[in-house]
């Protein structure tokens, strides 16, 4: 499990979840997106296309970040969650928190 | 009479890097049982990953001289799961709803709340520390 860092054109930081986002590396996740706040970045997209599974420690780390940015003028979305993915957000209706997008694309062209 | 059944046991380490292999060695032989394809796949492994998260953190405070004992019994009409960690317990009925609106944007306390919607059925021990999680065969 890991996690890609690009910055897109269109100013985005897109963040790839490769394989899970658990209890055991939500604060690698955590990390990544501070720092990139701490650079001045204010715009973050969490990229879930390669991941298998999400645990409510994961779901958490979301909803801590979201509100973190947030709070700093800025935004977490998300994009690319598959059939079970997307259950779990709508199952914590933290589908009505957060801006989910289909695909990344469609996610960075409407950020 | 009760129903005959299988019964898998495993003895857990009290360690978070151990849960995936734990749930993994579950869900391959539950694969089989009869449950469908999306309910072994996704709401057992989510069930007994969050059960075994909780018997961890809050059971067992992570003290690696302690385990969490994980028993599945299959029957023919149901699975049932019951994973028992060494701490004190906890009052389940004391465990807020996570998806309020005045509590959406907490961190955590979603565990319990995702084993609930994910298994027929959920019990407790009187002590509070050995959750049974029962899922209907297909």
């Amino acid at each position: 499990m890991s996690f890609t860092l690009r910055k897109d054109p269109r100013g985005v930081v897109v963040i790839g979840v490769d394989g899970q986002l658990i209890v055991g590396n939500r604060h690698e996740l955590k990390q990544k997106v501070t720092e990139a706040l701490d650079a001045g970045e204010r715009k973050v997209l969490v990229d879930f296309t390669n991941t298998g599974y999400i645990d409510s420690s994961g779901l958490g780390a979301l909803v801590s970040l979201s509100k973190k940015l947030r709070d700093a003028g800025g935004e977490l979305r998300l994009a690319g969650l598959n059939e079970d993915l997307r259950t779990l957000f709508e199952l914590t209706k933290l589908d009505t928190l957060f801006n989910i997008g289909d695909t990344t694309e469609q996610a960075l062209a409407s950020f | 009479m009760a129903e005959r059944g299988i019964e898998i046991a495993l003895r857990v380490p009290t360690a978070l890097d151990v849960v995936e292999e734990a749930v993994d060695l579950v869900a391959r032989h539950c694969l089989a049982s009869g449950l469908t394809p999306r309910a072994a796949r996704f709401n057992l492994r989510v069930a007994l990953a969050e059960a075994l998260a909780n018997a961890i953190i809050y059971g067992n405070r992570l003290d690696p001289g302690k385990t969490v004992d994980v028993r599945v019994v299959v029957t023919p009409s149901l699975l049932t799961v019951h994973v028992a960690d060494q701490g004190d317990g906890f009052d389940p009925a004391l465990v807020p709803d996570p998806t309020i609106p005045e509590r959406l944007e907490e961190e955590d306390g979603r565990g319990l709340f995702l084993i609930r919607q994910l298994v027929d059925e959920v019990r407790f021990n009187d002590r509070g520390n050995a959750i049974c999680m029962v899922l209907r065969r297909a």
